[in-house]
């Protein structure tokens, strides 16, 4: 369906106004604590404008890239997920009066438009629907659908990938593969910054085609587009081998490699807080100190956290390294059984965002190395 | 039926804690419709005897006299809740227990011989049952009204024990220590300020105390690593919660450290 633009810097600003103008709420990428988060932006000007992020595990840089990029770095610090499932979400509230209980209105779902979203939060999105509308969710998750249903998407495809990438492993990047509205790439062609642009959806057919000054590509810059993206996936920061994977991990259950990750894991949860796919919640009920006004909150939660499992007067996970192996099994394999694909994109936050820099990509591999499931000590399962 | 009777008591501490209380605004009012605030003197001169339904407790034991005035109240008191570092983890004058006492009394006081003071700075735990703990320098003033209405619901006050982080990212702010290279207490303490300091582009420096399972030697490790000495890592566990159990250990080991490395 999609026909190919090709514009300067201008028409990325113009297309961030139709949007605006459309009545979205338009979220980009913003410098902020010295990290790029995402937030409301008004123009193409509050964009990170030449910087860019250097990933490893455990630490993150921003710098001046000396260009004019406009996209020239990678995921944000905080996911999209932000939005569509907010840290906190009021479920309902209501209150009780002489002539009954009453509840107060539900908001409208907010309008978005999600302006330079990578392909892996694209593909994140996409495991999260499945998530969502499988029999696992909650009526309650109504307020994601309904907001998630009406937020246009403006993909941004990696012609640079971070440290910490490894979206070729998850087949999930570097090139959106759907579930967008526009895509962009960004390249750099005879000394200028040319933005390839095409529609992914009836939606974003419209926007392009109501906007002016939109050139069409030249062949060279089709084939320059073409090979920053092939050479994008030939330069991932990481590597993730998922060949037989969902065995691996759940044969290895007493792998001693877990203890070694207790030793090394602050069970601060800042992995799943940053993961774009974690969507692990609790539920605060609240009265107020009269008993008139109720709340229920819906707050993100995380498999690191010992209230995430107490259970029956005890929490079923005490030790750090059978947290993490639930968190890590859960994502590369009974994820799989649950959904019927794997539960990370390969975008490279925990690895990222782990104050102490355990890498998912990492500990995959150390259990492979050590592989018991033909050990006795590997039979038992999962215990 | 007759409110259930509510009493603050203070011992070794700075007030502040037990001033939220009265800092509450308009919950203040809901608060009075239901309990009954017998004996609050920093709010009321009227004090009615006991026994109480709820009792708060502020500040740390620091004299014989505290060491016994404890055990009378909590005969008079139902529940018992402790609030704030200094009552939950003996406070910044906890730092007394690793110094000698007699030599500040002697340096401080022109008739040392009047005071009457203990060695040590503890929390109330370590003198009588406590049945819930609000931590925090200062408590954060809707905690404490959430563990009022818990009460006087029966049911089980909503204040977690996970780490700080889990609030910072649930605030969006990106971390401090993996942006910025700062030093940041927050993965092995208890959220409830807010994470407050990161979003300041500050590190935590631990208010709220230890949180449920911390892991001080890898987060220690991981600020060695930004540069930070066994010393400075002394002065860090040693704050507000120096003699929370998981703080002090930590704060000893590095002690030794810096004295075995000649810091
Ligand atoms: S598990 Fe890690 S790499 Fe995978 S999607 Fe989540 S944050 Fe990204
Ligand atoms: S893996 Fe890293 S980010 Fe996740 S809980 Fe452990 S220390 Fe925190």
């Amino acid at each position: 369906m999609s026909e190919m633009y090709v514009s300067g810097q201008s028409g990325i600003g113009r297309l961030i106004q139709a949007l605006a103008e459309s009545g979205h709420r338009v979220i980009g990428p913003v410098v902020r604590n010295e990290a790029l988060v995402y937030d409301e932006i008004d123009g193409v000007e509050d964009l990170p404008k030449g910087w860019t992020d250097l990933q490893e595990p455990g630490r993150y840089r921003l710098e001046q890239r000396g260009d004019e990029k406009l996209f020239g770095y990678v995921v944000g610090s905080a996911s999209w997920k932000q939005f569509l499932n907010p840290p906190e979400t009021v479920l309902w509230s209501g209150t009780v009066s002489p002539d009954g209980f009453m509840t107060d209105p539900a908001p409208e779902p907010p309008k978005y438009a999600f302006f330079g979203v990578r392909p892996c939060e694209v593909a994140a999105m996409g495991v999260l629907d499945t998530v969502y509308g499988s029999d696992n969710g909650t009526p309650s998750m109504g307020m994601r659908t309904a907001t998630r249903e009406q937020t246009f998407i403006v993909a941004v495809n990696c012609v640079e990938p971070g440290g910490n990438c490894f979206c070729v492993s998850m087949d999930t990047g570097p090139a959106v593969k759907g579930g967008y509205d526009i895509a962009i790439t960004e390249i750099v062609h005879n000394g200028n910054m040319r933005y390839l642009i095409e529609g992914g959806s009836k939606a974003g057919a419209k926007v392009l085609e109501g906007m002016v000054n939109l050139e069409e590509p030249t062949e060279a810059e089709l084939e320059a587009r073409d090979s920053s993206l092939a050479e994008a996936a030939a330069n991932m920061g990481r590597t993730l081998d998922i060949e037989d994977l969902p065995e691996l991990l759940k044969g290895n259950a007493r792998n001693p490699r877990w203890d070694s990750i207790a030793e090394r894991c602050l069970a601060c949860a800042n992995c799943t807080m940053v993961c774009p796919t974690c969507f692990c919640n609790t539920v605060d009920d609240n009265l107020s100190l009269d008993g008139t006004q109720a709340t229920r909150t819906r707050k993100w939660d995380s498999c690191f956290t010992l209230g995430f499992s107490y259970m029956h007067g005890r929490p079923m996970r005490e030790g750090v390294g059978a947290r993490y192996r639930q968190w890590i099994t859960h994502k590369l394999a009974t994820w799989v059984d649950q959904f019927d694909e794997m539960g990370c994109v390969g975008c490279g936050r925990c690895i990222t965002w782990c104050p102490v820099g355990i890498d998912i990509t990492h500990e995959a591999a150390a259990i492979r190395r050590a592989d018991l499931r033909d050990t006795p000590i590997g039979i038992g399962g999962f215990a | 039926m007759a409110l259930p009777k509510l009493a603050v008591y203070k011992f070794a501490s700075c007030d502040g804690c037990q001033l939220s209380l009265l800092d509450v605004e308009d919950h203040l009012l809901d608060i009075a419709s239901v309990v009954h605030i017998a004996n609050f003197p920093e709010a009321s001169r009227e004090v009615v005897e006991g026994p109480y339904d709820l009792t708060l407790v502020e500040g740390s034991i620091t004299t014989p006299h505290d060491a016994e005035r404890i055990h009378e109240i909590r005969r008079q008191s139902k529940y018992l809740v402790t609030i704030g570092a200094c009552a939950t983890a003996g406070g910044i004058q906890a730092l007394r227990n690793w110094k000698d006492t007699d030599l500040f009394a002697s340096t401080v006081y022109a008739h040392p011989e009047y005071l009457d003071t203990l060695h040590t700075s503890t929390p109330i735990k370590n003198h009588v049952e406590v049945n819930f703990e609000l931590r925090g320098c200062p408590i954060d003033k809707m905690a404490l009204v959430e563990v009022v209405a818990a009460f006087v619901q029966g049911r089980r006050p909503n204040i977690p024990e996970y780490s700080v982080c889990v609030e910072c990212k649930r605030k969006g702010t990106p971390c401090v220590m993996v942006s910025q290279g700062t030093p940041c207490l927050g993965p092995v303490t208890q959220a409830g300020c807010g994470a407050l300091c990161p979003s300041y582009n500050r590190g935590c420096y631990g208010c709220f105390g230890p949180m449920e399972s911390p892991n001080t030697d890898m987060l220690a490790a991981a600020w060695q690593r930004l540069g930070v000495s066994h010393r400075e890592l002394v002065d860090a566990f040693r704050g507000f919660n120096a003699y929370a159990e998981p703080f002090r250990i930590a704060s000893d080991h590095h002690e030794a450290l810096a004295v075995a490395q000649g810091e």
